[in-house]
């Protein structure tokens, strides 16, 4: 058929190919640019990787975002969308703001905010106004122990409005007569909640869950321009590893095998997840 | 009771417009003041109000030290174009798998879906590998050159993200809904499959192409990982790679400010215009699962 050929040859080039490559390059010493052929190493690439300590700690800063944002985020957006899924006046108008980060880029937020996180910046400020200068705050950035968390805190403010819109999507296809018949049983608040909402929206969590999960694995943009993995290796991630082995010293075996780690890593935890919510779907 | 709870949401939701609203506010704001005065307005509420030495200076900085111009440019372009070619080989895509029968239609449909679930980032750098050997043409007048490598060009930053198996999916669930009654009366008037493609099935899928169009214009607009690996030329970077290095100039921030508002307000006013048709399509991405 003519007419999907056109997609599909771009899919096959763009995606299928590079796809294969990841895993045919990891087993090799290819260069970005080099004028010799690539060859084959075997397991060389992955026994380096696991020798690696940058490489543990970039595994286990990555845990340490997304065991933080994923439950904190989706929990946040359900709070946010419930707050403005009741019938207040003017809850286009929150729906909007909140939602303003989400169609903001992660670049310019990410600047924006080390601004705010500069060690004379606004946040320090309102700390010692707030302590009565009994404490003025840290270099949040520049501070090994505070610059995954600053980190965390700047990325769930950026894409909570988006999973606050999931949550509405998914609120809205209870039916009204659920909760009117519940009410007339004499149920109210966080009982309607637990009996009605809560289950009904299976399918809604499953796929919040595992659309965090997969973006916190893949942190990359707010490292690359706050931190650049420091300070002392304290917000260097995988992906961050992969680029910066691939890209800025050109290994490409080296950055294949760091992917299809990142690749095992991802099937692994959504795998998982499709695992323990299943029989709630 | 119920009252104190009311109130508590009223507090609480005005409250969360400041908490999202005042850094934009203040990005917006300051990008008209010189760092002096934004350093003294921080800690008061003129941090968010156009006062004091209020001056284009900082644009005009910043054209004068960087090609901002170009790149925006160079951004708008590559969105544009990706955006176009986007719905146009999608929907022809889905209009295949929705519409006609034939061999292999099934195949094609279980490995789109499968392919949903593998990150961009898994394959990203054996991609930029993989496109320095790609071939492309290059006319030198009347002659064409035959060149190897796509790095540092425009059609590297558009290719790859015309063909997405997520924009397929939402035309073929689309098209799904509309009656093939119409392709039958299309086709006793004589139309073929593109007729129908087009004079049929594309006019009445707007709601689809405007959910594809913003899906496809956001990540291209905010690119970042991808122009960073494959562009090294200033005259062909997009805008959020082009503001990350002006960030290491260490020039002032009332000049990265302004920057930022320049390439976020173009986005924003569009969603405030199109809020209903953005939040719907994000909606629309929500229910894939």
């Amino acid at each position: 058929m003519a007419m999907v050929s056109p997609a599909v040859l771009l899919l096959l080039v763009f995606f299928a190919v590079p796809v294969g490559l990841a895993f045919g390059l990891a087993f090799t010493n290819a260069r970005l640019i080099s004028p010799r052929p690539a060859h084959f190493v075997g397991a060389d690439n992955f026994i380096t990787l696991f020798g690696d300590s940058q490489f543990w700690k970039s595994l286990r800063n990555t845990a340490y975002f997304a065991v933080v944002v994923v439950p904190v985020q989706a929990g946040l957006a359900l709070v946010l969308a419930l707050l403005v899924n009741a019938k207040v006046r003017g809850r286009n108008f929150f729906r909007t703001v909140y939602f303003l980060p989400v169609v903001t880029s992660m670049v310019v937020i990410s600047l924006l905010w080390e601004f705010i996180y500069q060690p004379d910046g606004p946040l320090n400020k309102l700390i010692s106004t707030i302590t009565f200068d009994h404490w003025h705050g840290t270099d949040w950035l520049g501070n090994p122990s505070t610059a995954m968390p600053a980190i965390i805190v700047m990325s769930i403010w950026q894409a909570v409005g988006f999973h606050m819109i999931v949550w509405l999507a998914g609120l809205q296809t209870i039916p009204a007569e659920l909760y009117e018949a519940a009410a007339l049983d004499g149920a109210s608040g966080w009982r309607l909640f637990r009996t009605i909402t809560w289950p009904t929206l299976a399918a809604t969590r499953t796929f919040i869950l595992i659309t965090i999960t997969i973006a916190a694995l893949s942190l990359f943009t707010q490292i690359n321009v706050m931190t650049q993995g420091g300070p002392l290796d304290s917000t260097t991630t995988v992906v961050y590893m992969a680029v910066r082995t691939g890209y800025e010293q050109q290994s490409t075996g080296y950055a294949a095998a760091v992917s299809l780690v990142f690749f095992v890593l991802v099937l692994t935890v959504s795998g998982i997840q499709r695992f323990l919510t299943r029989e709630r779907d | 009771m119920a009252s104190v709870a009311k109130v508590a949401g009223r507090v609480v939701r005005a409250g969360l417009v400041v908490v999202f609203a005042f850094p934009i506010v203040f990005m917006l704001v300051s990008s008209f003041k010189p760092d002096a005065q934004i350093f003294a307005d921080m800690t008061s509420l003129r941090a968010y109000l156009p006062t004091g030495h209020v001056s284009l200076d900082n644009y005009r900085g910043v054209f004068e030290r960087v090609p901002a111009a170009r790149m925006l440019l160079n951004s708008i372009g590559i969105s544009l174009i990706t955006v176009v070619l986007g719905i146009l080989i999608n929907s022809m895509a889905a209009f295949a798998l929705s519409r006609v029968r034939w061999r292999g239609r099934q195949v094609v449909l279980t490995a789109l879906i499968a392919t949903l679930i593998v990150p961009f980032e898994t394959f990203a750098l054996p991609l930029v590998w993989w496109v320095n050997k790609l071939p492309w043409f290059e006319l030198h007048g009347f002659s064409l050159a035959l060149t190897t490598g796509w790095l540092d060009t425009y059609q590297v930053q558009i290719l790859p993200f015309v063909a997405n198996a997520f924009s397929i999916y939402l035309f073929y669930q689309y098209f799904s809904t509309i009656p093939k009654d119409l392709d039958e009366a299309a086709r006793m008037d004589g139309a073929g499959w593109f007729g129908i493609y087009r004079r049929v099935v594309m006019p009445l899928s707007g709601p689809a192409v405007a959910t594809v169009a913003i899906l496809t214009f956001l990540p291209a607009w905010n690119s970042y990982l991808w122009p960073l690996m494959v562009v090294q030329t200033e005259d062909l970077r997009p805008v959020m790679v082009g503001i990350s290095y002006f960030f290491q100039l260490n020039v002032s921030w009332g000049q990265i400010m302004a920057y930022a508002s320049m390439i976020t307000v173009p986005v924003l006013a569009l969603f405030l215009a199109f809020q209903r048709a953005f939040i719907a399509s994000i909606a629309s991405a929500g229910v894939k699962g």
